[in-house]
Parts: structure tokens; sequence; C-alpha cells
């Protein structure tokens, strides 16, 4: 049976970070992932990577500019964690090979990102992600001798002990169907958000919440699971992100009068406004009748005021989907856009080590809430976090792992459990409903009631609607009887996973009666510090979720009204 | 790179119609052998290939075996075989694929040169990661690494940016004729990445890779010029185009002389067509081994190649490819065009650096609201590209500045000139 100091669940950027930090700590370490690293959806994010590198700037600045955009919900802390080990971190990911596209001085160059006081994101043309992510994995090739990677592993639970200390995970084979237990001292997940719970979403098909509804599931705390990031820039049929560094680079949005609407609520940053702030104003164009295209579903982003060149030689990735996926060149021509679901500020709840209140179980990324992003997260800031925290996460886990024993447990029950569970899904009678029609009610439910505008009897009839739908997951059958590459009964799998991240979300939305950041309840439109400055923590007891809170981390900046 | 080059954007407001699938079905576990699948799906025309095949898994079959995530042409993990061209799905529009289809059934196959795992899932690691694992994919830094960031040339990032954009789909891989000969052929994708580090003005063993990459009887020289992984490629990354390159910085800057002849070979087949502009077969290895001496092309290791090509020119006299006298015979231009060939080479060889073709610099700039008339012109980014070669002189102005008044067409060959 495999034996790891640290083993790492998911291997975009924050695994692979924290597998290269713990190796180098000198722990023995595996990474796992469903599927191959490079496929991860970090590979997706476009615009860049906040740091406070240029000689006029000073990581407070951005640490500010964070918590501001957070709504006041981050936790400072961690904060200020990120903000200053980022230069570090940027420059340590610049001598890896990160090819950081440069000024004229040969230095990196730096573009304006929304919720930002001056240009801080370094960035790879429009492919940052890409190329973070691509310069990683090469890393991991490098170290092959002390990084184990099992690509194509679908993990399908946590393992604990008698103490519920986390002690490893069980997981599939995807290629061969093999089911196998992987003891650990310390597990660290980081395997990413739960777009996919959403229809549309920016989010690939495999973001589909399994690490978060996995810790879930063993005890741990979510915490803000609220707080939903709607992206102001998605094409409208598909839900495609077109990056925020279009408009970093000078694009303007309009509305059908040719109005830059976004001088009604951001009069200073305009169209770089944080996202929650841009994705609202749009969303009251369209839902005045100011929208544009079909149905007035959209709002024209106009990138021709950039010049061209610049455009092709920074932006080039989206001049390709614009041509791809809209039928639109966007050097010559406005392209139809709308708010889309994007990212979740919400997540396993960790300290700034990413250890959760689970022994053994820490988490990074998207799939974690330390919460730096609070209300509403900064573009550009995730890749930050993904690689802070997993490397922080990654050297913690290797330290700890030094102190201490492979923990005592029983793997054959687990094991048996879940392999057992998943042959009753294979043999299931087609009496129920096909997986994917569940997962289609499902990711419209929630983006009709928990997206950017929500209100008590939205959410409401979302909680009803998601308990109709566990029932009907838990019978839910599929078409492959095999065990090589059944992906059908995985997707059954991920489906629970969903289900369980959108209950939360719900819950959190409905519990948090206030507006701020990505949460906007109609029915309580102010911000509300006195009651509501705090964050949701679900814990999943006895008889379900239970809501309980814990105090927001203030350091040195005390709320203020927020005005871009 | 076809999709991205599509002539006109024109947007998308057809509603759904029917299209028919017939997809390539493996069951491992069933002792059975593929077998073809066809499905009816809706959908709008402009929808992805990706779009059609998960449609026919969520309605009618979950068993269908398809790796996908992004559905953007980013994470690279649906690249199959659409009507017996290699193609990203998700990437690949229906009414595209309609057009391509022999029979009006849009035909799906798992991807060529790859072992077949299930349906449409090859197995990726045992070519094409195992090839990446050849070229040593990572960064050996020069030393000692800087406290901030290297500086380097601003043109130098954006060159590497072109092979840095490889999504590792494998589409290059699934259809290189010269891997389907030579299996051992280190191939598109691994080249293109190769030279993401012989383009990196930070690595400090760019003579060695170059060196390891013209001495493997397996490597750089090994590509026969298909064009297929360009035409594969979605993302335009132009593999060929970056294994070209990689020859001409180890022939013309480095001076590498290849065990494989390569490099003069190269040479010969440029005189060759300078001299006649005609390929004259007959003389390509003598001079490949003499250059333009008499007395070299009598050099014995040509005249063992020799003996080793035999039994191929003995075929092509058979089947009247060639007649003795044809090939032995000089053919030439009439002296007008050879002088316009002639022309060519001239213009290319009395500039002071080289240009190479990158899709991420392009040559022009316009007002943001020109007129339509120019656009036609510069619509395809690629032909109106230029950068300067990295780690070549630093151009005297900026590469974006090269005059707009070169022909595309002189641009082309000056690409092919390296073969």
């Amino acid at each position: 049976m495999p034996a790891h100091d640290v083993l790492i669940i998911g291997a975009g950027l924050a695994g692979q970070r924290a597998a290269l930090a713990a190796a180098q700590s000198g722990a023995s370490v595996a990474i796992m992932s469903k599927v191959h690293p490079v496929r991860s959806h970090s590979v997706a994010a476009a615009g860049g990577i906040n740091a406070a590198i240029s000689v006029d700037d000073d990581w407070h600045s951005h640490a500010y500019d964070t918590v501001k955009g957070s709504d006041f919900l981050g936790d400072q802390d961690a904060i200020e964690v990120m903000c200053s080990e980022a230069p570090g971190e940027v420059m340590h990911l610049e001598h890896m090979g990160v090819t950081f596209h440069r000024n004229e001085k040969g230095e990196m160059d730096l573009r304006a990102f929304g919720g930002a006081s001056m240009k801080r994101t370094a960035y790879v043309a429009d492919i940052t992600g890409q190329a973070l992510l691509h310069v990683l994995y090469e890393q991991l090739m490098k170290h092959h001798e002390t990084v184990e990677r099992y690509e194509e592993w679908f993990t399908t639970s946590l393992l604990q002990d008698e103490q519920g200390r986390c002690a490893g995970v069980i997981a599939r084979d995807v290629r061969s169907g093999r089911m196998e237990a992987f003891r650990a001292k310390n597990v660290i997940l980081a395997c990413g958000g739960a777009g996919q719970a959403y229809k549309p979403t920016t989010n690939g098909l495999i973001v589909t919440g399994d690490g978060i509804a996995m810790a879930y599931r063993a005890g741990a705390p979510l915490m803000d699971m609220e707080m939903v990031q709607y992206h102001p820039t998605c094409l409208v049929e598909t839900g495609i992100l077109i990056t925020e560094g279009a408009r970093g680079e000078g694009a303007h949005l309009l509305n059908s009068e040719g109005e830059r609407f976004m001088e009604k609520s951001a009069p200073n940053k305009m169209e770089l406004a944080s996202r929650d702030v841009v994705s609202r104003a749009e969303q009251i164009e369209i839902n005045e009748g100011r929208g544009v295209g079909p149905g007035g579903r959209g709002l024209y982003l106009d990138v021709t005021v950039v010049p061209r060149k610049r455009t092709l030689e920074a932006l080039r990735e989206i001049v390709n989907l614009g041509k791809d996926f809209a039928g639109v060149d966007i050097t010559r021509e406005p392209i139809t856009i709308r708010p889309g679901q994007h990212y979740i500020m919400g997540g396993v709840k960790t300290d700034i080590d990413g250890l959760t209140p689970i022994e053994g179980l820490y988490a990074a990324g998207e799939v974690a809430c330390v919460s730096v992003h609070g209300g509403n997260r900064l573009g550009a800031n995730s890749l930050l976090d993904t690689l802070i925290f997993g490397r922080r996460a990654g050297e913690h886990a290797a330290a700890r792992a030094a102190s201490m024993a492979m923990p005592e447990v029983d793997t054959g029950v687990q094991l048996r459990r879940d392999a057992e569970h998943i042959d009753a899904i294979v043999a299931r009678e087609r009496d129920g409903r096909r997986v994917s029609e569940i997962k289609n009610e499902l990711g419209e439910l929630m983006n009709e009631y928990a997206a950017v505008f929500r209100d008590e009897q939205g959410l409401q009839t979302a909680r009803e609607t998601i308990a109709r739908l566990k029932e009907e997951a838990g019978k839910a059958w599929i078409d492959d009887r095999g065990t090589i590459f059944n992906q059908d009964v995985l997707g059954a799998i991920e489906l629970g996973y969903m289900i369980d991240c959108a209950e939360t979300t719900v819950l959190g939305a409905i519990e948090r009666k206030e507006s701020r950041g990505a949460q906007f309840r109609t029915d309580y439109p102010e911000r509300n510090d006195e009651e509501w400055l705090k964050h949701i923590d679900i814990t999943l007891g006895e008889d379900g979720p239970q809501v309980s809170y814990s105090p927001v981390t203030i350091t040195q900046w005390q709320p203020e009204e927020r005005k871009y | 790179m076809a999709e991205t080059q599509a002539a006109a954007a024109a947007p998308h407001t057809a509603g759904p119609e029917q299209f028919k699938l017939r997809l390539r079905r493996y069951d491992p576990e069933s002792g059975e052998a593929p077998y073809w699948d066809e499905h009816t799906i809706e959908l709008e025309p402009h929808r992805s290939v990706l779009e059609a095949i998960l449609q026919a898994k969520d309605r009618f079959d979950g068993s269908i075996g398809v790796r996908c995530s992004c559905r953007q042409a980013i994470c690279g993990s649906c690249g199959v075989r659409v009507n017996g061209e290699p193609a990203l799905a998700c990437h690949t529009h229906l009414d595209a694929a309609l057009e391509g289809a022999r029979d009006g059934v849009i035909e799906i196959e798992p991807m060529g040169n790859m072992p077949v795992l299930k349906d449409l899932i090859v197995d990726m690691d045992a070519v094409h990661w195992k090839k990446i694992q050849r070229v040593t994919p990572w960064l050996i830094a020069k030393q000692p690494v800087p406290e901030r960031e290297y500086i380097v040339p601003r043109e130098s990032m954006i060159d590497v940016t072109q092979s840095m954009a490889c999504i590792q789909c494998g589409a290059c891989v699934s259809d290189c004729l010269a891997m389907e000969v030579d299996p051992g052929f280190i191939g598109p994708a691994a080249l293109a990445k190769a030279y993401r580090f012989v383009g990196d003005p930070r690595d400090d063993q760019q003579f060695e890779r170059l060196n390891d990459l013209a001495q493997d009887p397996q490597g750089i020289f090994d590509c026969t010029h298909c064009f297929k992984c360009v035409e594969a490629c979605p993302k335009d990354v132009n593999p060929m185009g970056q294994i070209m390159r990689l020859r001409r910085i180890a022939t013309n800057d480095q001076h590498i002389r290849d065990r494989n002849n390569g490099k003069r070979h190269e040479a010969a087949f440029t005189t060759l067509i300078k001299d006649n502009g005609l390929l004259w077969e007959a003389e390509l290895l003598p001079r490949s081994y003499g250059g333009n001496s008499w007395f070299g092309k009598f050099a014995p290791r040509a005249g063992k190649e020799l003996l080793s090509s035999l039994p191929s020119i003995v075929k092509a006299l058979l089947r009247r490819k060639v007649t003795p006298m044809g090939a032995l015979k000089p053919h030439k231009l009439p002296a007008a065009d050879l002088k316009g060939v002639q022309g060519i080479y001239d213009k290319v060889e009395s500039r002071e650096q080289r240009y190479e073709l990158n899709l991420y610099i392009t040559g022009e700039d316009e007002a943001p609201a020109e007129g339509s008339e120019s656009s036609a012109r510069v619509s395809d980014p690629v032909a109106a590209g230029v950068a300067a070669e990295p780690g070549g002189k630093e151009p005297d102005t900026v590469p974006g500045a090269e005059p707009a008044d070169t022909p595309t067409e002189l641009r082309d060959t000056e690409e092919g000139l390296g073969q």
C-alpha cells in the first residue's frame, strides 16, 4: 500500500506548488489528480498574477486593495502574508522559467487590473495560468524522483483514523478502475472550486467541488460559501471567459445606448472597479432594458479602443476565442458579454498555513478559504493565492511529517465501503433520472437563484429544489458498466460533490442577511457591519448542516464605505 | 491553424440543426474489435464537435469515453480526429466538420500514433509525454541567479510565447508522418517545447541542447517538412516552424556539424535551388558531401549513403517517377524565371538579420477604427508577423517596424529556404 509523508490531491497550481515545496523540504511526496496535471483548470487563468514588484509599489497598497476588494470580509493577517510574500514568489517563478513579458528595459512588465490602485499584474500574454502551470509541470518532470505522480486517479474519500485525523485517501485508478488506499501523514487538498454546480460557468467540466465536499463530509467546516464570484465578461451563449486583462489594457463596457455605464457606479475606476461592482452594474443595465444582443441579455465589451498590435501581442487568446466561439473579430468590433459564474471565494476553512481544523488535513487554492478574498476576489489574486498558500501548506505539512509517525488506520473498511458504493451506482436500475439531467437542473437553478442578485424567496426555492435533487441523485442511473475509464460512474460521484457545494452555498446565502461583496440581497441591500462583519461556517453535523460564525481578523484597516 | 484564421468572423445567429455523428468506439474489456457507433444530435452549427459528443453522451450513451474539460481550447484534453484530420473537438465547429464529412456524417476517431485506451481516449504517456521528457523540458537557468528577474530583451519573451502557447494536446503528434515511419522521431510537440528553452535567453545550455538535438538521428533533421503539424495545431504554435528555427540556429548561428549531415544537406538543397531554380535530385547527395567542390563529390560516406538509397532509387525508376536521363541531367528553370528565384535569394541574403514568423509579434499597428480596405491585408496576423531571431543581433529597429510592403509570398518562401 502506498504511503507518503505528504499526499496532495489536485495538480493545478496550488497542488504542484505544494508538491515542489514539500519535496524541497525533504518529505516523501506524491501528487494525485483525476486528470493529467496540465489539464487542471488553473490552465485557463488568463490575465496575470499580482505582486508589488514595481519600485513605486508597496505590498501594503496591494494588501489594502485586496481588503477593500473583499468588502472587508477578508482576514487581514492572511492578506498581509499573501501580499508581502508575493514579490518573492513571483521572482521565484521567474527564475524557474516562467516567460513573463517584459518592458522596454527588459524588466517584468505590469498591466492594470480591476480593483488595483496601480499596475501590479505580471503576465504572459493572456495565457498566464497556462504558462505558470506548464512551467510548474516542467519542474515536476525534473523532480520526478522526489515527487511521485498519480495521474488520472480519482479520489473518492478521505481516510480518517478513530480520532477523526486525516490519514490518507481512498482513490480509484481511472485507467483501470482499481481501488486503492493511500496512507499519508498529511493530505493537502488542492483540487479547485465547484463552478460546475452552476450553468453556465467559466469553469471546466472537471471543476466539481470534489475537495470541498470530501472535506465537508469528513467534518471540516466550510466558510463563506455564499460568496460566489460572477465575472463581468463571459460570452453570452457558452459562458466562456474573456479575460479582465482586456479591460486592463483599456477596453470599454457599453450598453445599448453606447454609454460607458460604469460611470454611474464607479466614476473613478470605471471598467476597472472590482468584479462584484462591475457585474452588478451590468446586471442592472440588462434588467433595465439597456442590454444588447438576442433578448438584450448582454452588453458590449469594446476592445477596438486598444491598439490592434497590442491586442494581438498581449490578448491573442481572446482574439481567437472571439473568432472561434462568438464569430467576432474583437480587434474590429465590440463583443457581447455578460456576467457569469467564475470563482468561489468560500471553501474549506484553513489557517495561514493551509491547515484545516481536521488534524492532518490541509487545503490550498480555490478549494480553501483562508480567507484572503472575503466577499470578492480581485482579478489576478487567485493565481497568487494558489502559489503562496500552496507553498506554505507544502512546507508546513513537510515539517509536520518530519516529527510524526505514519498514522495507524484500518484502511480495509473504508476501501470496501467506497468500492461497494461505486458498484452500487453501476448496478442501479434505470427507474430514476440520468445524472446529466440532474446536473443541468442544478446548474440552471443556481444560476437563477444564487447569482448576482438574490432574495429570500428565490434562495428558499433553491434550497427546496436542491433537497429534491439530492434525493434523485441518490438513485440516478448511468450507462457504463465497465471499469476502464468509466467516466460515467465518476460523473455520478461528482454530482454528489456538486450538490453538497450548492447546498452550502444556498444555506450561507440565506443566512447572510446583508449585501456584501458578491452577495447582494435585494431584500437586504445594505452592508451591515454591526451584525454581519463575520464569517459564516457550515459544518456537517449528525442532523445535517450546522451554521456557526467566526470573527474576521482585522489588523490595520477598519471597514469603511467602498467606492471605486 | 485553419480554425483561427477563418477569413471573416461572422456572428453566430443560426438556430439548432440536426447533425449525425459517427464515433469510433473501442471497449478494451469486451474483447471485441473497435466499431462505429452513430448518433444524431441537435445543436447550432457554430457549436463544437465536443458539445455534440457530450450531447450524445448525456442523452444516449454515457459510456462514450472522451477526455475533456475547459471547452475553450486551453486545457488540451480533447484531441481527436475529425473526418480523418487531427483536431481539438472543442475547437472544431459542427458546420465546418460537416463540410469535411464524406457522406454527411461527421466522423470522430481517436488520435493516431498513440495506443487507444478506450473509445476516443489514447495513451499520451506512452508516446507524447515520453518524447517531451526527451528534450530536458525545464529551464537550466544561467548562473548566478539574479536577486530580481533576469533582464532580457522584451521581444525574446514574446517570441517564446508562441511555443509556450502549446497546450500539449497531441494533435501534431497524431498525424506526424515522420513519426509514422520512424516512431523514435522526437516529433513536433517535443521539439517545439525544445525551442521554448533554446529561444529563452535565460537558459544556460542552448548550445548543448541544439547539439544534442542535431546529433540525434531522430532529432531536428528527422523532420520531413510535410506541414501536417502546422495544419493540425489548434493553437498556431507552428511546430515545424519551431523545428526549422532550431535547425537555423544550430547550423547558421552555432555552426554545429551534425553526424546526420543535416547541415550540409540543407545547404546543398538551398544552393541547388539557387543555381537551377529547381531541385536536381541526382546532384543532391554528392553536393551534400562535397559541397561545390568537384573532387569532394567522391567522399566515401556519400558512396555508402548512395548504396543505402539504391532501393528507393530503383523503385522510383520502376514507377517512372524519374527517368535515368531526367535525373542525371541538370534541370533548370528558364532564365527569366531563374532570375526571379535568385532575386528572392538576393533580397533575403542581403538582410542584416534573419526574420522569423511569430504570431505574437505583428508588423503593423493602425488606428483602431481604420477602414476595412487595409484589414484584408493584415487580417492574417501570421503573414503580417515578423520577429527577430533571439540570440542574433539586436535589430536596429523594432522588428515590428518591418515595412509592410514585403509581400506575404516572399516571407513564405523565406521560411521555406531552411530546407
